[in-house]
């Protein structure tokens, strides 16, 4: 069994929200240096707010503003931040009561080690220099300082509204993944290498599958066997690409087509080229084309041969 | 045959877990996809249940595209089960245990007989304390990037601060789980780990679960028919679960409501259970559980050695059910209750109840 391949794969994507009426008050209130909260029917204050009452699933609407100060109710000491946290230097999570609030918040406290935190301290918040509309608006926590740190009032209304309200919130999310692309197609793979394409065979019913998954669909039993497959092929169906797809530097129109490799059981896809757009068809038979130091065919083109017979690839549309 | 003070619908078929097989559980499995990975593990428990690939009336698969980032993932898993011609199939992006619940409701309606339900996840493939935070409120949390160890020691130093544990407790878990998992050769982590350092104080390393890769398969069957595919079937007499808000500072994370509403509703305080499998991943995690379950000194709790010895992310809920039913196939349980959980700090939580045969009251 030849090393296995890896292959760095990142998920990188921006999540656009719409915030709604709450939401929107809340974040552009952080914007503003405010700390807005809900009140239920009750009289429960909860910070972030809700747009429904957690318990009785009402709908929420009585903003108020509460401080920004208020207590620990727990915390926990990160000795190693991870990327994309409040802080890169050691810090505490907590779980703060803003002083009007009757639930807590999650954040950060920035704190000179463990021994400076505990259930119970007195936390202001620590606004960002940069500020524009999301929770991050809160740097982190900070202690009270001696003397300052006296519990604020009760919650008072607030209207909820500001100049130029944000309503969307965009939050970049980016997770890093290893690629392993498993035995068989581990197999595959390694055949390329060698500009050879290989399938395998289904003990059970004798079907090819190029690319191989490790698994026949139809009999759920392994597939081991390696078949080598064309290199020519027959092209089963195909379309003509109009639309030049992002970051692709084929020029447009091109052909893309499916095409059964001599020997496969199944078609794969493949570009066509050598010949105009308009001379693809079914039944053309087809050899691959190498360039460089690719794993895969670059694209297909004509062999010249005659083209098959219908009844030879039918089965394989 | 609906009986007198059971709990379940009126006239509601019995269901049981007949058949159970999951991996001998790694932190990594690069040489494997996800469809190797589960191809023996699906033979091996249709084997047992007697049933062929393709067989079952209903199949049910849960999974999370995010570990391995793999769009769509969960489709390629469908190579495994013999999906063509097309077979009655669903997909949670959920632990399998939620995956074996849907399946169980399918059972109830008569739609099926038997049902195929299987899970799987690779937190190899990435950064699993990363991928989890996206589970999180978009809103208020996520962009903060809080890890699962974070909000667990979140709650664990809120169990301390309420006299509830303390860190020398939270070992005494860690060291029994791992114990219990020197016999169970699927486990990950087999016998004495190092408490460790802190990872995010209070929870050290060993009162954390092992990330690692791993997949299991259960099959359930009604009535006679599960009677005829296993001699000790499990039947499950109640099963439930509730969800709690999102926001952590909402909740009080020193006890677990929907984990109490779910066994009650699940019918898990009408008589004792001798066992109890729950997936509390951290050690922290279990003293919530035991107080909202009211588990007494005598019930065996993890005998597998549970998500401490071994932890495929949205495999692990499932194994529980199907280590209280093994428990009951090999005749070492009578009645054991199986707890499965989704999000932070037992956000939703799943009790079933399961019984063997001598629990069956004879007309």
């Amino acid at each position: 069994m030849p090393d296995v391949l890896t292959a760095p794969l990142v998920v990188e994507f921006p999540f656009t929200r719409s915030l709604g009426p709450v939401l929107s008050a809340f974040l552009t209130g952080l914007r503003e240096r405010v700390v807005l909260g809900i009140r239920t029917r009750d009289g429960r204050v909860l910070v972030p707010p809700a747009e429904y009452d957690p318990v009785t699933g009402e709908d929420l609407h009585a903003l108020v503003r509460t401080a920004a100060t208020g207590t620990v109710t727990t915390w926990a000491w990160n000795p190693a931040p991870r990327r994309g946290q409040p802080l890169a230097t050691p810090f505490a999570w907590v779980l703060v009561r803003l002083d009007g609030a009757d639930t807590a918040l999650l954040h950060a406290l920035d704190a000179p080690g463990p021994e400076a935190v505990r259930t119970g301290l007195r936390v202001r918040v620590r606004w960002a220099a940069r500020r524009t509309g999301a929770i991050t608006d809160i740097a982190c926590f900070e202690p009270c300082p001696p003397g300052t740190d006296a519990p604020a009032g009760p919650a008072v209304p607030h209207d909820g509204v500001f100049p130029d309200p944000v309503t969307i919130l965009t939050t970049p999310a980016r997770l890093d993944y290893t690629y392993t692309p498993g035995r068989a197609l581990g197999r595959h793979l390694a055949a390329l290498a060698d500009r050879r394409i290989t399938g395998e065979r289904c003990p059970s019913c004798h079907k090819v599958y190029v690319p191989p998954r490790g698994a026949c669909p139809t009999c759920a039993v392994a597939t081991g066997e390696q078949v080598e497959v064309g290199p020519r092929g027959t092209v089963t169906t195909f379309c003509v690409v109009n639309i030049k797809a992002r970051n692709l530097t084929i020029d447009v129109p091109y052909v893309y087509a499916h095409i059964a490799l001599d020997g496969a059981g199944l078609a794969l896809h493949g570009r066509i080229a050598g010949i105009p757009c308009d001379q693809v068809r079914m039944g053309l038979r087809v050899e691959p084309v190498w360039t460089g130091d690719a794993r895969h065919p670059d694209h297909y083109r004509p062999t010249g041969e005659p083209d098959a017979a219908y009844d030879t690839y039918k089965e394989l549309l | 045959m609906t009986r007198p003070g059971r709990p379940g619908p009126p006239g509601a078929r019995e269901i049981a877990i007949v058949a159970f097989a999951q991996t001998r559980h790694r932190r990594a499995t690069p040489e494997l996809s996800e469809p190797e990975m589960l191809l023996p593990v699906l033979r091996e428990a249709l084997d047992q249940a007697g049933l062929r690939p393709g067989e079952a009336g209903f199949t049910c698969s849960g999974s999370s595209d995010y570990l391995a980032g793999r769009p769509f993932s969960f489709t390629m898993a469908l190579d495994t089960v013999g999906a063509w011609p097309p077979v009655a199939e669903s997909h949670v992006e959920m632990d399998g245990a939620w995956a074996l619940y849907e399946a169980w409701v399918k059972l109830l309606t008569g739609e099926a007989d038997t049902a195929l339900v299987y899970a799987h996840g690779t937190s190899s493939s990435g950064e699993l304390r990363d991928v989890l935070t996206r589970q999180l409120d978009p809103y208020c949390t996520a962009p903060l990037w809080p890890d699962p160890v974070a909000l667990a020691a979140l709650q664990a130093q809120a169990l301390i601060d309420a006299g509830e544990t303390d860190e020398a407790a939270l070992a005494r878990i860690a060291v029994r789980s791992r114990a219990a998992a020197a016999t169970n050769p699927y486990a990950q982590l087999r016998g004495p780990v190092p408490a460790g350092d802190y990872v995010v104080r209070p929870l050290r390393t060993g009162d954390c679960p092992p990330v690692g890769d791993g997949a299991a398969a259960v099959v359930l069957a009604a009535g006679d028919d599960a009677r005829r595919r296993c001699a000790r079937p499990a039947w499950i007499r109640g099963m439930d679960h509730r969800a709690e808000p999102h926001a952590l500072g909402v909740r009080d994370l020193t006890d677990s409501v929907s984990t109490r509403l779910a066994a009650e509703r699940a019918g898990a305080f009408d008589a004792p259970a001798d066992t109890a499998e729950l997936h509390a991943p951290f050690t922290s995690q279990e003293v919530v559980l035991r107080k909202a379950l009211r588990l007494a000194d005598g019930v065996a709790v993890n005998p597998s050695g549970g998500p401490l010895a071994a932890n495929p992310v949205m495999a692990a809920g499932l194994i529980r059910l199907g280590e209280a039913a093994a428990r009951i196939h090999r005749g070492e349980s009578g009645r054991a209750l199986a707890h499965a959980t989704s999000g932070p700090c037992l956000q939703q939580n799943l009790v079933a109840v399961l019984e063997g045969p001598e629990r069956e009251e004879r007309p």
